[in-house]
């Protein structure tokens, strides 16, 4: 789909909500809309849904900025399938929140997506009907995708089934991100487990 | 000596009045996470009333293997093996839909050698075949008819000798690299593949005429788990249980990427959106994959076994690893190899979506790139996680015998739900 024509979508989208929606973002020929508040984003997606026409809710993700606040992002790919344009919308919430209010009225799909990201990231969709854990089991007590969950693991108990150890990783990863840190506090793996 | 007891066995006749409508307990009854039909490890937990499902709850997550916690402390090239292991019927196509994810990411995606995009498309449709073949044997046998299993897996061996030959294993193929591909093909392999398009043809033709009017296929699958375009949409169900449903988005079509836009084909959608409709889709799309294959093996820049020496490589030598006889005689090609071995390529900060259909839907690779060789944070939008999740909707009011049927027209694998 020619930018221009996700430009023009986005441009209405942001003209609806003028004081949530804070940045447009260009990259790839692909556009982000920002959303100045996590609160809104019901309402948001709703009229995305009903005005403009994104019946597809293809994914959502959640980015952890470990260091930095607000410490999640909240990342919404739409899709029209009416006129085959790609959007995306991008929230911020603070960890002390933790917490936002669910799409899985708008689009039912979101309801397992919810569901991932509250298991993996530990951030809390208000509003959603069934907010457990979906890939690890029920009662795991961390929140594994988080930046200072350690790649190895940490041991936990399933009580009465069976006990899991961190993982030998034998010294890897053998790769060298690119910044002026030792290697000590760039290498995710070494860094003590904080929680 | 011990007292006989009497016993009076009231016969089944006499208690018809007793049995009419009992009011009693639902059952419980948990399906899987080793059921044969649950192709893999998808445990549902079914609640019964008499033999009608009243809910359903998929627990999913028994091949959880962290890969996106993975991807994120790997450079950009080693993750590739780990695609393989999302849909493990399609290894090909998601190593195909990783790689432009990344080189969108680095703004490569049209600076791809056409010769490469050709091969690409080739492993595409090839995947998408064997995965058809796969999901169509699989579903037949849990049906019951285990014949249409012998057909499809005997040409989808065949399928595996082409993958063995073009990348050197048969499961694990590994095959993309981000800017191009591992090797170029083999002598003779584009011509085998030509052979194998007529084979193939004829034994969907086979299985088609095994299953399509037979009484009991059509009995087990047709208005058997109906999903309305509506829901379908909103679940985010895509590929052919979309499709089923008689939404016709494809992203060759909708989106075109690499050089689909070069060849003719038609995209197949049902009406009902039912079992059967999605077997028809998938049964279609296996005769318009061959008819993309053939396209493309008559066009593929180079001829085919590359007489005029195409590049299936981006000319950069901070993308592409260089040849190895220059590594240890040229300083520059030694300074690259180290750099993409040690660090990877350096991708800009941004991110990038980018979702290819694959055999199960659309995979689709979220990438949040804070610059370096490694993505910062990488999801999987997994096809079969967004198809099953429609399950607790879908399954109740059905038969506990149609689950079967569902599950296998779903067509999903597990590998890639709990990635």
């Amino acid at each position: 789909m020619p930018v221009a024509q996700t430009l023009e979508l986005a441009q209405k989208l942001r003209d609806r909500f003028p004081e949530w929606i804070s940045a447009t973002v260009e990259f790839r020929g692909e556009v982000t809309l920002e959303i100045a508040n996590a609160e809104r984003i019901t309402e948001i997606c709703a009229a995305a849904k009903a005005e403009f026409g994104f019946d597809l809710l293809l994914d959502l993700s959640t980015v952890d900025n470990y260091g930095d606040d607000p410490r999640w992002s909240i990342v919404y790919e739409l899709y029209g399938l009416g006129h085959g344009v790609h959007v995306r919308l991008k929230t911020s919430v603070s960890e002390e929140k933790s917490e936002l209010p669910t799409v899985s009225t708008i689009w039912r799909g979101a309801d397992w997506h919810e569901r991932e990201a509250y298991d993996m990231m530990g951030v809390r969709f208000r509003g959603h009907s069934d907010l457990r854990r979906i890939l690890m089991w029920e009662g795991y007590p961390y929140f594994p995708l988080r930046k200072d969950f350690p790649l190895a693991g940490k041991p936990t108990a399933l009580p009465d089934i069976a006990f899991t150890r961190s993982a030998p990783l034998e010294g890897g990863p053998f790769i060298t991100p690119a910044s002026g840190l030792d290697s000590v506090a760039r290498e995710p793996r070494a860094r003590t487990p904080e929680l | 000596m011990s007292a006989v007891k009497e016993l009076t066995i009231k016969d089944a006749a006499a208690r018809a009045d007793e049995l009419h409508d009992l009011e009693g307990d639902r059952l419980v009854v948990n399906m899987g996470p080793s059921h044969p039909s649950t192709h893999g490890v998808l445990r549902i937990v079914i609640e019964l009333d008499g033999e009608t499902i009243t809910r359903a709850d998929p627990d999913i997550g028994y091949l959880h293997r962290g890969d996106e916690k993975i991807a994120e402390n790997m450079t950009w090239n080693q993750f590739v093996p780990y695609t393989d292991r999302l849909d493990y019927l399609a290894p090909l196509a998601n190593n195909v839909a990783y790689a432009l994810a990344v080189e969108k990411l680095m703004g490569l995606d049209d600076k791809l050698p056409p010769r490469c995009q050709y091969l690409r498309v080739i492993c595409c449709e090839l995947a998408r075949i064997s995965a058809h073949l796969l999901g169509l044997g699989a579903f037949a046998m849990d049906v019951g008819a285990m014949t249409v299993f012998l057909h499809t897996f005997t040409e989808r061996e065949k399928i595996y000798n082409f993958a063995e030959a073009l990348t050197g294993a048969r499961f694990t193929t590994s095959y993309t690299r981000i800017g191009g591909v591992l090797r170029d093909t083999p002598r003779g392999w584009c011509a085998t593949i030509s052979k194998f398009c007529e084979e193939v043809l004829v034994s969907i033709d086979d299985a088609e005429r095994l299953l399509t009017r037979n009484k009991i296929w059509v009995d087990r699958t047709k208005d058997v788990g109906p999903i309305s375009r509506e829901l379908a949409i909103d679940y985010g169900l895509t590929g052919p249980n979309l499709r089923g449903s008689g939404v016709d988005y494809d992203v060759r079509k909708a989106d075109p990427y690499l050089c689909y836009r070069d060849f003719e084909f038609d995209i197949p959608v049902g009406s009902v959106g039912d079992c059967y409709d999605r077997y028809l889709v998938r049964m279609e799309e296996m005769r318009q994959s061959v008819r993309i294959i053939r396209q493309a093996l008559q066009r593929i820049p180079g001829g085919p076994d590359n007489a005029t020496n195409e590049p299936v490589n981006v000319p950069d030598g901070k993308i592409i690893l260089p040849p190895k006889d220059k590594v240890l005689t040229s300083m520059e090609e030694l300074i690259h190899q180290f750099m993409l071995v040690t660090q990877g390529q350096n991708a800009p900060v941004g991110e990038v979506y980018f979702g290819a259909e694959n055999p199960k839907g659309e995979l689709g690779f979220y990438i949040n790139s804070r610059g370096g060789g490694t993505p910062y944070r990488l999801k999987i939008r997994a096809p079969s996680f967004c198809n099953l999740s429609i399950l607790p909707v879908l399954l109740p009011g059905n038969l506990m015998s149609d689950v079967v049927s569902i599950l296998g027209s779903l067509d999903f694998v597990m590998g890639e739900c709990d990635r």
